[in-house]
């Protein structure tokens, strides 16, 4: 295959002054699978679509705890992200330590695209493969950020990374607005919706496969001692968010009623995903 | 183009026969591939206006600025890699607060540039890194009154009256000439800012834009802030009706 | 040749890294180019006396007077030793002057650039900056080389009153009413028993009062005071520090004193 002579050096801008290289670590963040964050006035929350290798392994960890008051979701390479959320814990503890402040959520998110960036600039180094979602909680109320290999991070209402985001971002769009009055349940049920457009035909959220992340006042499902800080849903816990979401309208040909596939999601009924199948059984 | 294929633009340490350096050309292009960056210094103050190219609906309005402050008395708005303008304000605000460390006063726009283009300047000369891709304009007031620099990509900065970087900076120059700028008062220089920035938005081409504005002036007490909100939604409004109009 | 530009030259400037950006192991070491023996600070050498401080109904009030002696020398009779710190804190200091200064530098720059690096509506409040200066106090104490001084720190943010006490070792304690150097055994029993349990009644011209009438037995009994001072008032208004003022005496008891009036024998 034909490649051009400008890619295969992060130091090198070509004719069109674009990085190649940047590029290309942001088609690594692509290759994770999904993960979705939502906003409203009092909570962040995070969604995640667990991949697992095969039956006897685990599923991957897709989230992860900064502080009291931030987590983060991740796509992409979980090593680069593991650098990265440890200098976010650093930060934090820097900040609590030094002024006794829980770290202003943007300028964590701000110090790891600056870190970021300079991995876009030198030679001997390579750009992060590796995108978070990250909310907070801080004195200016919850939020939402984007950081990008490029070393960029974006505030937002709504966004959704990794495998197929694009789905979850187009459903995300079409209901936006009305997010900012949701109570915690509402939020986290079209958080679900959105990361089920992420899914293959065949597959469904379920229990194993699904991470939740929130940060802000607890909800009706969550036990009465839990605070606002933040915290992730896995296994059982989930059940109760997964049962209030609403079937998907399917496009009527093909596809098989997902009601039935959901009562047996843990038998192996179907035979084993085609080789060329990149979701739900990749390992990264 | 005829650089292309050669060899001799792969690197910031290669000169071309003729003696340029791709690579800082290339550079450029990042920067007139981006949003549109001016600024207008006016008799008693410095107005920065960025045309910030949104990707997306769901991005929070307000949120992820593209000014920055330097310190109290200096903004600088940039054009290009975003990432690479947050790494040289980055830069910008060391220089500045060392210049306060070392000095007990308030940097003077023109040391600060000249630091600044003296740093770009380094990351045009080795092939291990890349130039900035991104062109910055420094505005504030200093002891000699307000000032504008541009420091481009391959380290040279100069002095303006009225600046302009990014995609629509050729109409936005035009219409800059077309001011008194030394006679305009920072608050009506808001205005003109905001109309360049709405009339070099091609709309047809473009994504959506969300207009930023900051001032250093008298009526901010020489610091650079944002332009407040009633103000802002003002020159927003008429740079909308003047644009209609224009049409 | 050293291919990494960020080795090539930082701006001499404490915090410039601060939040460490640059990873590299190898990155951001300043050496350091001295030689020779090195000195660590034994004694104060231009000294501040006494601060004092209460809380009030609307907030903090801080109180010093405006001498720096030079040991018992009344040197410089107008210093300031209160300091603002952004919109909602007041630093008072005693001990040694120029140690103040240096504090106040270093406290100006960190000022700023809370101001200008996020714009993003987080500000340094008094418990943060109390904090701070605990944490430098305590590391240059572990160093063996101390800021040499006892400093007060009160402000008003978010509603909430906040004051505290940091000195040359990194103590740090919180009352309602607190005291520096000779005032913490003169002025601090009189403080309490006139503010303790009225923390939320006292108005601003009883504090005031309050403060004056024990800077006042400051002067009388302290030989490094003086009797000009200032006072600092701290509300969700913000910060005011008063012009320098001047105490009202009187030393008619004196005269019987030998060695000060007329000579009785």
């Amino acid at each position: 295959m034909f490649r051009n002579t400008y890619d295969s050096d992060n130091t090198v801008f070509s004719p069109q002054g674009r990085l190649h290289q940047v590029e290309y670590a942001l088609e690594a963040v692509k290759q994770g699978s999904a993960a979705v964050g939502l906003r409203s006035k009092t909570h962040a929350i995070l969604l995640a679509l667990k991949r697992s290798s095969g039956e006897l392994a685990s599923y991957q960890q897709k989230m992860f705890r900064i502080d009291d008051h931030v987590g983060i979701a991740i796509a992409g390479l979980t090593s680069d992200a593991r650098v990265l959320s440890n200098f976010m814990r650093q930060q934090a503890m820097g900040s609590k330590m030094v002024f006794n402040r829980p770290v202003p959520v943007n300028r964590l998110v701000s110090a790891i695209a600056d870190k970021a960036q300079v991995n876009t600039q030198e030679y001997g180094r390579r750009p992060y493969g590796v995108g978070f979602l990250v909310v907070g909680l801080d004195h200016t109320g919850p939020h939402l950020y984007e950081f990008s290999p490029s070393g960029t991070s974006f505030e937002y209402f709504a966004v959704s990374i990794g495998a197929r985001s694009q789905s979850a971002k187009t459903y995300l769009e079409k209901h936006f607005e009305s997010f900012a009055d949701c109570d915690l349940e509402d939020l986290i049920r079209h958080g679900l919706h959105a990361l089920r457009e992420t899914l293959q035909q065949d597959k469904e959220l379920t229990i194993n496969n699904t991470a939740i992340g929130i940060v802000g006042p607890a909800g009706v499902h969550e036990g009465t001692g839990t605070s606002v800080d933040f915290r992730i849903l896995e296994g059982p816990p989930i059940e109760v968010y997964l049962q209030t979401m609403q079937l998907k309208e399917v496009p009527p040909p093909t596809a098989p009623t997902p009601a039935a596939a959901s009562a047996s999601a843990s038998a192996p009924a179907a035979p084993p995903p085609a080789a060329g199948d990149e979701d739900v059984q990749m390992s990264e | 183009m005829t650089s292309i294929g050669t060899g001799y633009d792969l690197s910031a340490s290669t000169y071309s026969p003729d003696g340029r350096i791709f690579q800082v050309e290339y550079a450029n292009k990042a920067v007139d591939n981006s949003g549109t960056a001016i600024g207008l210094r006016v008799k008693d103050g410095v107005v920065l206006a960025v045309e910030k190219l949104v990707h997306s609906k769901l991005l929070v309005p307000g949120a992820n600025r593209r000014i920055q402050t330097i310190d109290r008395h200096i903004g600088l708005a940039s054009s290009g890699l975003l990432a690479d303008g947050r790494h040289l304000s980055n830069r910008a605000r060391d220089e500045a607060a060392s210049y306060r460390d070392n000095y007990n006063e308030p940097a003077p726009l023109k040391a600060l540039a000249d630091r600044l283009g003296l740093y770009v300047q380094v990351y045009t000369l080795y092939s291990s890194v890349r130039p900035f891709g991104c062109s910055t304009i420094l505005g504030g007031i200093d002891k000699d009154g307000p000032s504008i620099y541009v420091i481009e990509p391959s380290g040279v900065f100069y002095g303006y009256n009225g600046a302009a970087v990014g995609k629509g900076r050729q109409l936005a120059k035009t219409e800059l000439e077309k001011l008194k700028l030394s006679e305009l008062t920072t608050r009506e220089a808001v205005f003109e800012a905001a109309r360049i920035i709405h009339l070099v938005h091609d709309d047809a081409k473009e994504k959506e834009f969300e207009l930023e504005l900051s001032w250093i002036g008298d009526e901010t007490n020489g610091r650079h802030v944002p332009v407040p909100q009633d103000l802002f939604e003002e020159a927003d409004r008429k740079a909308k009706e003047a644009l209609e109009n224009f049409e | 040749m050293d291919h990494f530009p960020t080795n090539w030259g930082r701006p001499k400037y404490d915090n410039f890294d601060t939040s460490a950006t640059y990873p590299l192991h190898n990155r951001g070491q300043n050496q350091s180019t001295t030689s020779g023996a090195t000195q660590h600070t034994q004694q104060p050498i231009v000294t501040g006396t006494s601060v004092l401080a209460i809380k009030f109904k609307d907030g903090i009030m801080i109180a010093a007077d405006t001498l720096a002696s030079y040991g018992s020398l009344a040197r410089f009779k107008g210093v300031q030793r209160l300091h603002p710190v952004g919109d909602y804190t007041v630093v008072g200091a005693s001990g040694d002057m120029s140690d103040f200064q240096y504090l106040q530098h270093i406290l100006d720059g960190l000022v700023i650039s809370e101001e200008t690096t996020a714009q993003d509506g987080h500000t340094l409040g008094p418990a943060e900056i109390h904090e701070y200066l605990s944490q430098v106090m305590y590391a240059r104490r572990s160093k063996m080389n101390p800021l040499w001084n006892s400093l007060l720190v009160g402000g008003v943010k978010d509603g909430q009153r906040f004051l505290a006490y940091v000195d040359l070792l990194g103590v740090t304690y919180s009352a309602s009413t607190l005291a520096t150097g000779y005032g913490a055994y003169i002025a601090q029993p009189l403080l309490r028993k006139a503010v303790e349990g009225r923390e939320n009644t006292l108005t601003e011209p009883e504090a005031r009062a309050i403060l004056e009438n024990a800077l006042r037995v400051l002067f009388y009994r302290d030989a490094r005071s003086i009797n000009q001072y200032q006072i600092a008032t701290i509300t969700a208004n913000g910060a005011e520090i008063s012009a320098s003022l001047k105490l009202e005496t009187s030393w008619g008891f004196a005269e019987g004193i030998r060695g000060y009036g007329a000579q009785t024998q």
